[in-house]
């Protein structure tokens, strides 16, 4: 049964580039369609690749995926991707926002600009998630989600089908926990203290 | 949280005096990118903090026209989503084409690459001296840089290929002279265009339009602002001409809905219904 009692955590931000299909086909399957905290998602992508990867991750996934509109306030149950070519910003009062401001860490969408703006909005009731990829994107606004209080959570980069982006993290800071992928759903159902209906299971797995 | 408010206090008394001192209205932008573009300047600034800087902003105009400079950044690309100005050239040409006279307002154009990618585009599809380009932008320090037309020649290559996927009918080439690591367009693209500066969030509307691009504008902007211009681009659009907005922008849920219709699904590409 779900206590009456929510969690504490507003948001979820999700940062991955080099081998983030797969990363993402693997953390958002093993997640109920009632997930009840929000998730934004940074996955580096090409400008021109249009919103292929929001259809097929919500073909894939039991949880609902969708490509991220301005203004949208965010719901549980649902995962907002960042659109190609457009940096995908929260505002103070949680709801989402786009921006074609010039690429940061030569990337837009860049992690560092969402984990910037949540951990802006959100504070402490944050959860960081820093995954598989190459550059360096995603460590200051991990380190910036930290510092505001919020939990961090890095992939292990000796797993991570590229290592520098979680590896360069690990130099800024020593997150709340290093974790495989495998690892990485089960602590979010952790954090959101999901329990799943009756006679359900939590989990669809491939 | 004393520090992130103290500081959302000082940038909203900034904004404030600004719009009382010079007019320009910042009030109603979204406040996440707003902020980072205001931090950005403050950095690269000499003041310490936004309440040391607001002294000098409001009394030194050239000090306010860095933060203007700051705070209106837009970068674009020619030809940004070539398959929007595929559509264009696709769908929407054949109905301007039998108009006598075409008038086309690109609002927002920054440092023109939009406003050039049209006239390029209109060129190609026959139109000669039959059309007026007028290029606004809330920055007058931008609209210099739209009217030189050059460009840094690195970006000629992306240009290139998106000029290639709109369906472009020329070699891109043909369009620009090169010198040294400067691209500079051909001259007599801007014969027909216009540049003035125009601020969307105050000033009024611009008169019959059968065309208006105003793309990757409106995501800046919360509702209320958004809502304004959408009513100040409305009233410039003669009935029956078309609206052009970003690819994560759509009339969906708002007032005009009822008023245009969508030329192809997701094209954000609207007409505006003859009443």
């Amino acid at each position: 049964m779900n206590k009456s009692t929510t969690p504490p955590w507003q948001a979820v931000v999700v940062g991955v580039s080099m081998g983030g299909l797969e990363a993402l086909k693997r953390l958002l399957s093993a997640l109920p369609a009632d997930f009840p905290i929000p998730i934004l998602v940074v996955q580096h992508m090409d400008p021109q690749s249009g919103d292929g990867l929001a259809t097929i991750l919500d073909a894939f996934c039991p949880i609902r995926v969708k490509e991220a509109d301005a203004g949208e306030q965010p719901l549980a149950g649902t995962v907002y991707l960042a659109p190609a070519n457009y940096h995908l910003l929260v505002e103070p009062d949680g709801c989402l926002a786009l921006s074609i401001d010039p690429p940061v860490n030569y990337a837009r969408p860049s992690v560092d600009v969402l984990f910037e703006t949540a951990a802006e909005a959100h504070g402490s009731k944050l959860v960081g998630l820093l995954l598989t990829g190459a550059g360096s994107d995603g460590s200051r606004g991990l380190r910036t989600i930290q510092q505001r209080g919020g939990h961090t959570l890095v992939q292990d980069p000796t797993e991570a089908l590229a290592e520098s982006m979680p590896r360069s993290a690990l130099e800024l800071l020593k997150p709340d926990a290093i974790l495989s992928l495998e690892e990485m759903a089960p602590r979010l159902l952790d954090l959101a203290q999901y329990s799943p209906p009756k006679g359900l299971k939590p989990t669809r797995l491939p | 949280m004393p520090t992130p408010n103290l500081q959302h206090v000082e940038m909203h008394l900034l904004l404030e005096g600004v719009f009382q001192m010079y007019g320009h209205d910042f009030r109603d932008y979204a406040e996440a990118s707003l902020h980072r573009r205001l931090n950005k300047w403050l950095a690269e600034s000499r003041f310490p903090g936004f309440s040391e800087a607001q002294g000098p902003v409001l009394r030194d105009p050239a000090v306010f026209q860095t933060l203007l400079k700051g705070l209106t950044v837009h970068v674009t690309e020619m030809f940004r989503d070539p398959l929007a100005f595929k559509a264009l050239r696709e769908e929407v040409i054949p109905h301007l084409r039998t108009y006598p006279f075409l008038k086309v307002w690109v609002a927002g154009c920054a440092t023109g690459e939009e406003a050039y990618s049209l006239a390029i585009l209109l060129e190609e599809e026959g139109f000669k001296d039959r059309y007026r380009i007028y290029a606004t932008d809330i920055d007058p320090e931008v609209l210099t840089q739209a009217k030189a037309g050059i460009y840094p020649l690195k970006e000629l290559q992306k240009f290139t290929q998106n000029y290639q996927k709109a369906g472009g009918k020329a070699a891109f080439s043909d369009y620009y002279a090169a010198s040294f690591d400067l691209a500079m367009l051909e001259p007599r693209l801007r014969e027909r265009m216009v540049f003035a500066t125009h601020n969307l969030a105050v000033d009024a509307n611009f008169g019959e339009m059968n065309l208006v691009l105003c793309r990757n504008v409106l995501i800046y902007f919360k509702p209320n602002l958004k809502a304004r211009v959408l009513e100040l681009l409305d009233a410039s659009l003669a009935p029956g001409g078309f609206l052009c907005l970003g690819q994560k922008e759509s009339l969906d849920t708002t007032p005009w809905q009822k008023g245009y219709q969508e030329i192809a699904p997701r094209s954000r590409v609207y007409r505006k219904r003859y009443e």
